[in-house]
């Protein structure tokens, strides 16, 4: 059913087509986050990558950032509402992560985790390939730490909470394990295009 | 159990009759809404409204909720944005018997209620007093004992939302503070700091709460939160004790600029 008297502001047609059901289109670059903004010591920066409770290997920044690179441009889509057109990442794919740690996918999920006690989960299957990276560039420059900086995960094709900022870790689980916003009435899965916002949603 | 029990409840979208407007400041308004199925809210959370156009067309925008849970109308404060395709609607087509269509509650985070305890500190930039208003609202009705301070930074006077009910608040309820912050002009009135706030200013409210917060809420456009959150932090407030929603916000379409004093 319409709403009495609006009309609304509709995107130009070819930015329309790029536009999730209920996203509008965001020139900027909007911050969300749960709590205050961490700023993290590069000296002391670590990614763990682990299987279940078991690590299986830790990189520092200058060997994290030595491995094979992938450069993703994508539009993005907040669960706020906001989609941004064209944006360009450069980092390490998750699949030149394990092939360093000489793992093959021991299980179907992943818990991504961060500094800040951040947790979000995403199926392996959507960081297979080049579908998921740690980024550490952003529009050729370092991440911002507002932005997620030194380095976040980027799933551009689910809602952005998935790509975790200030990531400091991947973690195989046996099950598809539920993180912060998803023990908190958000999607379990989380695809924009199925504007899967909430728990229950289709 | 039973499936019901197993399955996770769903935000189903319903229409919500708008029952009352109220101009709080000359450029927001409270539009109070009587959802027929509602379960209840937690102070802090918001909902989804989502606008249709006779083509078809969509639009959807969170807004956080002023009312406490125990009003029986759901209180949307809206800030009307010149340059929004929804805040303009609302403030200038909207009326009383209208139906907006409408989900929630979302958001198990930026939230707070009796059995969460306190001392609590809220700081607030502009219309990110709202939720903050929601919980100060829950206190007063189911735990008037938790200690409670608000830090508030309005642009001027006249922007205060809720202006008259704080300042009442403040000076009838022993345990509630208010420490109002106008950057643009200085208050008819005695006690707003004419200025912005800065990390001594959220230090004198901490103290004012005699014993160190057991959570901090901070709202408001990014550049306030990401500015009064490092504060906190730097002032020595543990990191998992503060929670934090920014409204976003781009320099070109945000009028909320952030009124919190810079890093010296």
């Amino acid at each position: 059913m319409a709403t009495r008297g609006f009309f609304g502001r509709r995107p130009a047609d070819d930015a329309a087509k790029r536009l999730p059901p209920g996203q509008y289109l965001e020139r900027g670059f909007p911050v969300l986050s749960a709590g205050p903004t961490p700023h993290v010591d590069m000296a002391s920066w670590t990614f763990t990558l682990k299987v279940g409770p078991r690590p299986v290997k830790k990189w520092t920044w200058g060997q994290f950032t030595a491995l094979p690179r992938t450069a993703i441009h994508k539009d993005i889509h907040c669960v706020t509402k906001w989609t941004k057109l064209d944006t360009d990442w450069d980092g390490v794919s998750v699949d030149a992560i394990l092939a360093d740690a000489g793992v093959t996918p021991p299980t179907p999920w992943l818990l991504a985790h961060s500094f800040d006690g951040y947790t979000t989960n995403v199926p392996y299957k959507d960081v297979a390939g080049d579908m998921g990276i740690v980024a550490t560039s952003y529009d050729g420059a370092p991440i911002s730490p507002d932005h997620g900086g030194p380095a976040r995960l980027l799933v551009p094709h689910l809602y952005f909470w998935k790509s975790a900022k200030w990531i400091n870790g991947l973690q195989f689980t046996e099950r598809d394990e539920p993180g912060f916003w998803e023990l908190r009435g958000y999607h379990i899965y989380g695809d924009p295009w199925r504007e899967q916002r909430f728990t229950g949603d289709p | 159990m039973t499936q019901a029990e197993v399955l996770p409840p769903r935000l189903v979208w319903q229409e919500a009759e708008v029952r009352r407007i109220v101009q709080q400041t000359p450029t927001v308004k409270s539009f109070f809404l009587a959802p027929p199925a509602w379960h209840g809210f937690v102070a802090g959370q918001h909902i989804d409204v989502r606008l249709t156009a006779p083509d078809g067309y969509q639009a959807q925008r969170s807004y956080s909720i002023g009312s406490p849970p125990e009003a029986a109308e759901v209180e949307l404060v809206i800030e009307r944005l010149s340059t929004g395709e929804v805040s303009p609607f609302f403030h200038e087509v909207v009326q009383v018997g209208d139906m907006i269509e409408m989900r929630g509650p979302i958001g198990g985070h930026f939230d707070w209620q009796a059995s969460d305890g306190g001392p609590v500190l809220l700081i607030g930039g502009g219309s990110g007093v709202v939720p903050l208003v929601s919980m100060l609202r829950h206190r007063a009705a189911a735990a008037p004992d938790v200690k409670m301070g608000l830090v508030y930074s309005a642009r001027r006077f006249e922007d205060v939302i809720f202006r008259d009910e704080l300042l009442a608040r403040a000076a009838a309820e022993p345990d509630s503070a208010l420490h109002l912050a106008l950057p643009r002009e200085a208050a008819p009135v005695a006690g707003p700091r004419h200025g912005r706030i800065d990390r001594a200013f959220i230090a004198e409210a901490l103290a004012g709460l005699g014993a160190p917060p057991k959570l901090c809420f901070v709202c408001g456009a990014t550049a306030f939160v990401e500015v009064a959150s490092m504060f906190l932090v730097e002032i020595g407030v543990p990191f998992a004790a503060i929670r934090t929603e920014r409204y976003g916000g781009t320099p070109a379409e945000d009028p909320i600029k952030a009124d919190v004093a810079p890093e010296e």
